[in-house]
């Protein structure tokens, strides 16, 4: 029997909208009955926003980091926790509509570690709140400030493990329209807020052994009912640090019909934030990899003319593929061209 | 061309002894199918109990269970997902209403191992139902028939077991009317770097439940059975086989001869042979697994039935076609005819031109061969001493019957011949003189017949005196153990306490049953409360015990445990039994509990509560006048008890003899086609003989004898056969009936049985084997007293 097929049922919005895989499950977020929408101009309520929102379909906590071992060596290293819910409402029996995913993963430039979970809402298995600040699944942990200034993050698989402790540099930013961030031509849109500003310490264990790290992450937060449009087919999401402090965050909405559609802002060091205009973020695959007989674009050509932004974008490690129920590519990158530094890179719907 | 002609002379023998190549045809045909069928049986109930260990959420994964088959909290499965540890949460029980029940297994599809097999979710209809608060559920459609009523929506599904409804725990807790869980399914890859499990869950132990391993230990027994009776109707077959194989070979002698003179190389001559054999086999074997499959298809259902009351397997009692079976009945009969082809086909390859035709120094040859055959069965029998001897465990059981029997058949045809020549001097008059001398000479050519007839005759008296002796005993256990004249189950807690005002109202005495599955020995078991009453005292079948056992058991300070349990694991009175952890009792006594596959122990009831206070608490069982059982019953449906759980003293009975008469039916029918087999052996190997036998009648009739005289000596020579066999065959049966009783038995269900003698059973079988004998002797009989004189006649003329 297949695995899928249940998961399938109850992520049906991550596939849809998290992960984008065209297979006709799309339409499927359209449908908005009984969740609420996302508004432009709502205010956000801190730190009970950092918790859940179950009347909203989908939701994420999202952290990706770019780390540099004692050994010399280039790693990532990702903690994802994903909510869906089945109705809009959430309560603590173990018939709770809401769902839990999580995702975990060590890229280092010759492997690719990864780890998923699975749970009931209600139950106490999994789950998030906003204050004391706590975002978990099994024994993965997210937890910290109030404020999310301060964060310890710690998962494991059956060949993997990591600990990390992140320290934020910056403020938070917001993204789109004061974090109420378009996602179609037709309207789709999310809440999307980020703390782009953590320095990190800790240490990973894969089978080469135990290594300590620093580094820089990066956390995502996003909820909402209806973010993709019914013919949108996947995503291609860009996390750049550069060297000079500056941060760009741009995606590209592929679509089955129309035009590609791109979003982004412009992060200065100073945590200033510039929403992109439509087009405005542009990215060319420049060269196909080979990931276990699925074609992925691995490198990246990617201009923002306004800000003299020219560069390359390479994946560390091509195939960086995360082999989950729901998989996808995810990755870190180095950046060189007119500018240089590091990033994370996120591909969907190229099953 | 030459091909052909050699050929068509050789069928020509056939079209000229149609009867001989329908005995050849349908032995090879019954031996197969018999062999075919029981196979088809096996591999039928060997797929289903794979399958059932296959089945949704029943993977073969270690578990965590708490001591004593107590449930385990929820909060332990969560305090484990924390700690890291893949655990995932089943909650297990039966769903009763009325006469229907089913198996509930509630599983968690997020925390299932995805090797464990989660149920398809996505239709979305079933994903929302699956998790609503009516819940969905998964049967088998074999199951969908026969749920009981007040189950959610159910959606077929062929990877769930047979008497299973697979669901959410959700649902499972509500249709269960519980909480927690039975167990936790560990995954087989677990993280890096975990606490250990002994610190973070001390009272939960870790076992390796191997369900299709369970199932397949209990049920192994059933099915060496049947292998050794399907083994057994395929030797009788191959006697046959060979006998008709043989024959024609030794009456073609003259036309190999012949061929050879004319040019015929031997090459060719044994190519043409071979391929005959060949294309003989093939008919037959179709024709087999034809029988085969109607043999299957007629015994499966009683199979199932044996298989489920029995063992509690569930087995499908319809048969699917698998080539697998098929196939292999095929190999088996181009083996058998191989097999009885090879020694002949060897001599036509050594054929001298000019060596004559014989056939009946074909019969004699087989003289020598006596002696050699009564040194294999002392070898045989060597074999089955040194199995009793040495011999451990069910497989050197089965072993030990079948060179016992084998050597037995062996010698038979030596113990015959020694009878008659004993008898020789006791003969008055020149007939009778004669008519002994030529049954001694008959014993070569009708000793493959008859070994079939003695197989036949003595596995039906072990085997019937073993049903017959374990029914008769099975009965007498059942008058005591069912004491008590009405058996009540309750619906619910609530309905349980209104049952006990009421039977305590009404009845003599009130005994609530409480049970809890724990493992005792490291086996699955039952530990039954009960609480202090003389009806155990004066009723329960001990089978051996201490002083006072059940004043000692109802002090808390003893335990008694069924005979299973006992001989498993090799258990002494007066020793402790660990019952849970912490909790060990003396050894007072040991009890027989026929019909159980499980360990089962006995304890004070109060004690039991006290360590498992989540038992069910439903059933209960009354002492009261036969004669106001009815009204008690009335009482109880008023006040809602369902009809179904109300059970009387009679109907357990009747019903616990149906089970075991089902048990054995498969048994019986398949004596009964032993018999038939060697039967149709007696018959072919007469007929063959009375056609070579006319030189010796010849000279009697031409002494004045008449046909009819002679054809009545014929058949009185097989009665004498007969009788003489049966006679030989009830020790013999005696003897299969022992080891049957005190050493399969013992190994495959636990319990050991008195032997009693059923003479009338054998007297019974004696008149069948005596018309067995006279049927098979009839037709050539008959034709002898038929016979044109001109044929007896010409025997004067002939070659010889």
């Amino acid at each position: 029997m297949n695995v899928k097929a249940i998961f399938t049922g109850l992520f049906l919005t991550f596939v849809s909208a998290v992960l984008a895989q065209a297979q006709g499950f799309a339409g499927l977020g359209q449908e908005v009955d009984g969740f609420k929408n996302p508004m432009r101009g709502a205010p956000f309520d801190f730190p009970t926003d950092h918790g859940p929102h179950p009347e909203y379909r989908i939701e994420w906590w999202y952290l990706t980091t770019n780390l540099r071992g004692a050994d010399g060596k280039d790693y990532g290293a990702q903690w994802t926790l994903f909510r869906s819910a089945r109705e809009p409402r959430s309560d603590d029996t173990w018939n709770s509509p809401q769902s839990w995913m999580g995702h975990a993963a060590i890229t280092t430039e010759t492997d690719h570690f990864s780890a998923e979970r699975f749970a009931r809402g209600g139950a106490g298995q999994a789950g998030a709140v906003g204050s004391p600040f706590e975002a978990w699944i099994d024994d993965w942990k997210m937890s910290g400030a109030d404020d999310l200034s301060e964060l310890q993050v710690t998962a494991r698989g059956s060949n993997f493990s990591y600990d990390l402790a992140l320290n934020a540099t910056g403020p938070l930013i917001f993204h789109g329209d004061r974090g109420y961030s378009v996602k179609s031509v037709e309207g789709q849109a999310s809440y999307y807020y980020s703390q782009p500003f953590y320095e990190v310490t800790g240490q990973i264990e894969t089978p080469e052994g135990v290594v300590a790290v620093t580094g820089n992450a990066w956390l995502d937060r996003e909820y909402s009912s209806q973010p993709l449009g019914r013919t949108q087919s996947g995503w291609d999401w860009f996390s750049l640090s550069f060297d000079d402090g500056n941060k760009l965050m741009g995606f590209l909405l592929r679509d089955t019909e129309g035009d590609t559609f791109t979003a982004g802002t412009w992060i200065t060091p100073e945590g200033e934030t510039t929403a992109l205009e439509n087009g405005q973020f542009q990215a060319q695959a420049l060269e196909i990899t080979d990931v276990d007989g699925r074609q992925v674009p691995t490198t990246w050509q990617v201009t923002l003319p306004p800000y003299g932004i020219d560069v390359t974008v390479e994946a560390i490690n091509p195939q960086a593929w995360m082999d989950v129920i729901f998989s996808y590519w995810e990755g870190p990158v180095r950046v060189s061209g007119s500018h240089s530094g590091i990033g994370y890179l996120e591909m969907t719907g190229y099953e | 061309m030459m091909t052909r002609t050699v050929l068509t002379a050789l069928l020509s023998h056939w079209w000229r002894r149609p009867l001989q190549l329908l005995t050849l045809l349908l032995g090879l045909a019954l031996a197969t199918g018999l062999w075919t069928g029981v196979q088809a049986i096996n591999q039928e109930a060997r797929s289903s109990y794979d399958a059932a260990a296959q089945a949704l959420g029943q993977g073969d994964f270690e578990r965590l269970v708490a001591p004593g088959g107590a449930k385990i909290p929820r909060e332990t499965f969560i305090d484990l997902r924390r700690a890291g540890w893949l655990v995932s949460p089943v909650v297990e029980g039966r769903y009763r209403r009325g006469d229907l029940s089913v198996t509930v297994v509630g599983l968690d599809p997020f925390t299932l191992p995805p090797s464990a097999g989660a149920p398809d979710l996505s239709d979305d209809n079933d994903l929302a139902q699956w998790f609503s608060q009516d819940g969905l559920i998964f049967v088998h459609p074999e199951t969908q028939a026969l749920l009981p009523e007040g189950l959610p929506n159910a959606v077929p599904n062929l990877s769930v077991a047979i008497g299973e409804v697979v669901t959410d725990v959700t649902t499972a807790w509500r249709l269960l009317n519980t909480d927690g869980f039975s167990h936790l399914i560990l995954a087989p890859q677990q993280p890096v770097g975990l606490p250990p499990l002994a610190d973070l869950v001390p009272d939960l132990e870790s076992v390796r439940p191997d369900p299709a391993g369970d199932i397949a230990q209990l049920t192994r027994s059933f099915h060496l059975n049947l292998t050794a009776f399907g083994l057994l109707s395929f030797a009788v077959g191959l006697f046959i086989v060979h006998a008709a194989i043989g024959l024609a070979f030794e009456q073609r002698r003259g036309m190999f001869r012949t061929l050879r003179a004319l040019g015929v190389s031997t090459r060719r001559l044994v190519a043409v042979l071979a391929g005959e054999t060949l294309v003989l086999a093939i008919l037959a074997g179709l024709l087999g697994i034809g029988l085969g499959y109607l043999v299957a298809a007629t015994l499966l259902p009683g199979v199932a039935a044996t298989l489920r009351g029995l063992y509690g397997a569930a087995v499908p009692g319809t048969l699917s076609l698998d080539p697998a079976w098929a196939l292999s009945g095929f190999g088996i009969a181009l083996a058998g005819a191989a097999a009885a082809a090879g020694q002949s086909l060897w001599q036509v390859a050594k054929l001298p031109i000019l060596a004559p035709a014989k056939p009946r120094a074909w019969a004699m040859a087989m003289d020598r061969s006596q002696t050699r055959l009564a040194m294999a069965a002392i070898a045989l029998f060597a074999v089955s001493v040194t199995l009793i001897v040495f011999g451990r465990g069910l497989v050197a059981g089965f072993l030990l019957l079948g060179a016992f029997l084998l050597g037995a058949a062996f010698l038979l045809p030596w113990v015959l011949s020694r009878l008659l020549r004993l008898a020789a001097p006791l003969a008055r008059g020149p007939i009778t003189q004669w008519a002994l001398a030529d049954t001694r000479q008959q014993v070569p050519g009708l000793s493959l017949a008859l070994m079939a007839l003695l197989l036949a005759l003595a596995t039906n008296i072990g085997v019937g005196t073993m049903v017959s002796s374990f029914r008769l005993t099975f009965a007498g256990w059942l008058d005591q153990r069912l004491a008590s004249e009405i058996y009540v189950t309750a619906r619910d807690s609530q309905q349980s306490n209104e049952v006990r005002v009421l039977l305590e109202d009404r009845a003599d005495a009130t005994l609530p049953i409480r049970s809890t599955d724990i493992r005792l020995e490291g086996q699955p078991a039952q530990l039954f409360g009960v609480i202090d009453h003389p009806t155990y005292e004066q009723g329960w079948p001990l089978i051996t015990a201490l002083d006072e056992p059940w004043a000692q058991v109802a002090a808390g300070q003893a335990v008694l445990i069924n005979e299973q349990l006992w001989r498993r694991a090799d258990l002494a009175l007066g020793s402790d039994l660990q019952l849970s952890s912490g909790w060990s009792l003396p050894i007072v006594g040991v009890y027989s509990d026929y019909g159980n596959p499980e360990g089962q122990a006995i304890v004070a009831q109060a004690e039991l509560l006290d360590r498992f206070p989540d038992v069910s608490t439903l059933g209960y069982a009354a002492r009261i006048d036969p004669t106001r059982v009815e009204d008690l019953r009335a009482a109880l449906i008023d006040i809602g008890v369902p009809s179904g759980n109300i059970l009387n003293q009679a109907q357990v009975k009747t019903f616990s003899l149906d089970v075991f008469d089902r048990t054995f039916l498969v048994t019986a029918a398949l004596n009964v086609l032993t018999l038939g087999v060697a039967a149709f052996a007696m018959l072919a190997s007469l007929t063959t003989l009375a056609g070579l036998r006319l030189p010796q009648l010849a000279p009697l009739w031409a002494m004045g004898l008449t046909r009819r005289h002679l054809a009545m000596v014929e058949l009185a020579r097989a009665v004498l056969f007969a009788a003489v066999t049966w006679v030989l065959a009830v020790p013999l049966g005696l003897i299969l009936a022992w080891v049957l009783l005190a050493v399969v038995n013992v190994e495959a269900f636990g319990w050991r049985l008195p032997m009693f003698p059923f003479p009338l059973d054998w007297a019974r079988l004696a008149v069948w084997a005596i018309v067995a004998a006279l049927l098979a002797a009839a037709l050539p009989a008959y034709r002898l007293a038929r016979i044109a004189p001109a044929q007896l006649i010409k025997v004067f003329a002939d070659e010889r």
